[in-house]
């Protein structure tokens, strides 16, 4: 393949309408001299100039990972959000470079599981073309932020979190200071009262909020993180103003820097140095760091975030009656098409407008997995329904964020014959599972046929309609990359004596009523685990009061039915 | 041991004192931390070697006698140098040479420099090509560092060419 093809341009028209941040020739100068570093790093490498304990961090934050038989190529979707032509892009990279399909990830990003080193700096230079890159996906940085899938869109927002995840992000970028921190660090931020970002599970999560004034300020978590230790994070601050945000960032991470362990992997993340020393020393810490910094330097001034919020484009919305009622008769005239709206949609701030949810999640397949021909097809929908703009959502679905009410049915029509269709978002088939051993070499068992087995078992979509909202996370270890510990039904998969078992908890959350599930017994062995979730399921039905969703009723009921259920059927 | 300043390999005129030895009569003193109080002394050009749990708070109270101060990197995972130098010039306002010193790459250099580093000491034999062509790598930036660039706003500035 000549080399032409390979670097294959997105076209000039990349942004066409879609609300997303719009590099300049100053942020194409610095992907291009980061794209030409990383040749120089792969090359020295594989030139025997670097030894692999030195390339690897270097590798790491260009989201460059060695898994169980081939590099892993994490690429980063800044804050979940991109354009038709960034997808198409994604496309190009699979399947030139890898095997025809990327898997979408529960931060936001998307992963190419089968890369040759030697292709891998032709990747990220492709990306380039498409204003998209692999850094600090990966490493002992500050790795992608992380926001809501509506952001921007939601009826409920106060403040758009975009504009700040993008200051964020370039403040971040190769950050000098924090590039060599004790552990990886990530960041989330939503502008929203309802948390769909998991804030308190980060190691910093933000909200954006008005004061009385209208002035904006964000409130300040810290701490949280699952894997081994799972804590949830503190608030730290109510209210840090806008201008001051970069400064207290600076504050906490240079407190981290200089303080967190270094001597033990497991106990590097900012939340065990929060453990150690205590929520109140460590907020006595930050403060005194925050107060002595050089605050001007620092300061975000309001022209700051108004020359980046330019870079943002509102999508051109037409101003069109609310088809609410029009929506209704064509819920009412196709029971498919009505379960499809009731799960797989959200409320949209303009009138007539509503945003949709692609479901990744097709019963029997791999969560978070598309194919190159669907993600060309995605994004051919979101040019014709939904201005450009795609998101990605941290439970592995995309969402079209901006569709018209009155042509939600011709979108749900065209997504059908893609396999896009399955109305389960929410559901007990839209499991946020991990790579796991098929794939990752730190996984102690298999979460993808876990997740295929449940699905299956549940393959009648109406019996999980009727189960209604629960949340299934599938971690194939315990560093917890699918959040186990804060899934409604949460599976840690163990190994025992080379053989797969698995963990079961119940009652975690990771939305505004945050919490770490509680273990539900014993662990079950590979043909077991989805008999058990069958029997905590069924349970659940049985002693649900009317309308009580899953996590209602376990509340209610503590673990004590669930209990004795699996033990009568053990 | 080679001493880089910007880019180049330079001379280096300090002695490393170890503990049990005296202070050099002319040369500027290299002294390490627990036996500064000792070693200050009008007149004389003194430099001190902080291990990498060190703080700046530390030193504080000794910048106005030190000419010197090296920063161990044991690992160059170890970030904590970067925030000792940038806290150093920052916070404290030290003007003198900040020093790099352990294991520490040429990709790491200009996140030094932006540090607040002046001087890396290099290995023995090493090549300083690969150190200079880290400093022409990147012409931007996005955000504020200890040294004085050009800001195009208060995240983007161009980097001062090497």
């Amino acid at each position: 393949m000549d080399t032409i093809e390979r670097h294959a341009p997105a076209s000039a028209s990349m942004y066409k309408g879609a609300g997303i941040y719009r590099y300049d020739d100053f942020d194409r100068e610095f992907l291009r001299e980061r794209v030409a570093e990383f040749r120089a790093q792969v090359a020295r490498r594989l030139a025997g100039e670097l030894t692999e304990d030195e390339f690897k961090p270097l590798r790491l934050m260009n989201g460059l990972y060695l898994q169980l038989h081939a590099y892993m190529l994490r690429c980063a979707i800044p804050y979940g959000v991109m354009s038709a032509d960034q997808l198409r892009q994604f496309a190009h990279v699979a399947r030139t470079f890898d095997r025809g399909y990327g898997h979408f990830t529960t931060r936001q990003n998307i992963q190419f599981n089968w890369i040759a080193l030697e292709d891998a700096p032709d990747a990220i230079a492709a990306l380039a073309e498409a204003d998209l890159h692999a850094i600090q996906t990966s490493g002992n940085c500050i790795r992608n932020v992380t926001t809501d899938e509506f952001a921007g869109a939601a009826a409920d927002e106060t403040v758009d979190p975009r504009v700040y995840a993008e200051i964020i992000r370039q403040w971040s970028t190769l950050h000098p200071e924090f590039s060599f921190l004790p552990r990886k660090f990530k960041i989330a931020i939503t502008g929203a009262p309802g948390d769909r970002a998991a804030l308190q599970i980060h190691d910093i999560g933000l909200t954006a909020k008005r004061d009385a004034q209208g002035r904006i300020g964000f409130e300040v978590w810290v701490g949280g993180g699952l894997g081994r230790t799972p804590i949830l994070g503190f608030r730290i601050r109510d209210w840090v103003p806008e201008d001051a945000l970069i400064a207290y960032l600076e504050a906490i991470l240079r407190t981290y820097n200089a303080l967190g362990g270094r001597e033990n992997i497991h106990k590097a993340r900012i939340k065990i140095l929060v453990r150690d020393v205590g929520q109140a020393r460590f907020a006595e810490l930050v403060e005194q760091e925050f107060a002595t910094l050089p605050r001007e330097k620092f300061r975000l001034d309001p022209a700051i975030v108004a020359a980046i919020e330019a870079h943002f484009t509102p999508p051109p919305f037409a101003a069109v009656p609310d088809a609410a009622a029009a929506l209704a008769g064509a819920v009412a005239a196709d029971a498919e098409f009505a379960a499809w709206v009731g799960r797989n949609t959200h409320a949209h701030r303009e009138p007539g407008y509503i945003c949709a949810v692609i479901s990744l999640k097709p019963i029997g397949g791999v969560p978070g997995d598309c194919t190159a021909a669907q993600m060309d097809a995605i994004a051919n929908l979101a040019e014709q329904f939904s201005f450009g703009e795609i998101r990605v959502s941290h439970v592995q679905n995309l969402v079209l964020p901006h569709v018209r009410q009155d042509r939600l049915h011709a979108l749900w029509q065209a997504l059908r014959p893609l396999g896009l269709a399955t109305a389960n978002v929410g559901l007990l088939s839209d499991i946020i599972a991990c790579p796991g051993l098929d794939y990752c070499s730190l996984a102690s068992a298999r979460a993808i046929p876990v997740a295929q087995r449940i699905a299956e078992r549940f393959a009648d979509l109406r019996t999980q309609h009727d189960i209604g909202t629960v949340f299934i996370n599938i971690s194939g270890c315990i560093n917890a990359c699918a959040h186990h510990h804060v899934g409604h039904i949460g599976i840690l998969g163990v190994d025992k004596k080379g053989e797969e078992f698995y963990q079961i908890t119940l009652g975690g959350s990771a939305s505004n009523d945050a919490a770490l599930g509680d273990i539900v017994g014993p662990a079950y062995a590979y043909d077991d685990v989805v008999d058990a979730v069958e029997t905590i399921l069924r349970t659940y039905l049985a002693v649900r009061s009317p309308g009580e969703a899953f996590i209602e009723t376990y509340r209610r009921t503590g673990l004590a039915p669930f209990r004795e259920a699996l033990h009568a059927a053990a | 041991m080679p001493l880089l300043d910007g880019g180049h390999v330079v001379e280096d005129p300090w002695v490393l004192v170890p503990d049990d030895a005296p202070f050099p009569a002319d040369a500027p003193a290299l002294v390490t931390l627990k036996r500064l109080p000792e070693a200050r002394r009008p007149g004389r050009r003194l430099g001190v070697l902080l291990g990498p749990a060190s703080r700046a708070e530390d030193v504080a109270a000794a910048l106005p006698d030190l000419s010197l101060i090296a920063v161990e990197f044991p690992k160059f995972r170890d970030g904590r140098g970067f925030s000792l130098a940038r806290t150093l010039r920052e916070r404290h306002g030290f003007t003198g040479e900040i020093r790099a010193v352990g294991h520490i790459l040429p990709d790491q250099y200009r996140f030094l420099l932006r540090c607040g580093v002046s001087t890396v000491a290099l290995p023995e034999g090493a090549d300083p090509a690969p150190w200079q062509a880290a400093l022409g790598r990147f012409g931007v930036a996005y955000q504020p560092a200890a040294a004085e660039e050009a800001p195009l706003d208060h995240l983007r500035r161009r980097l001062a060419a090497p």
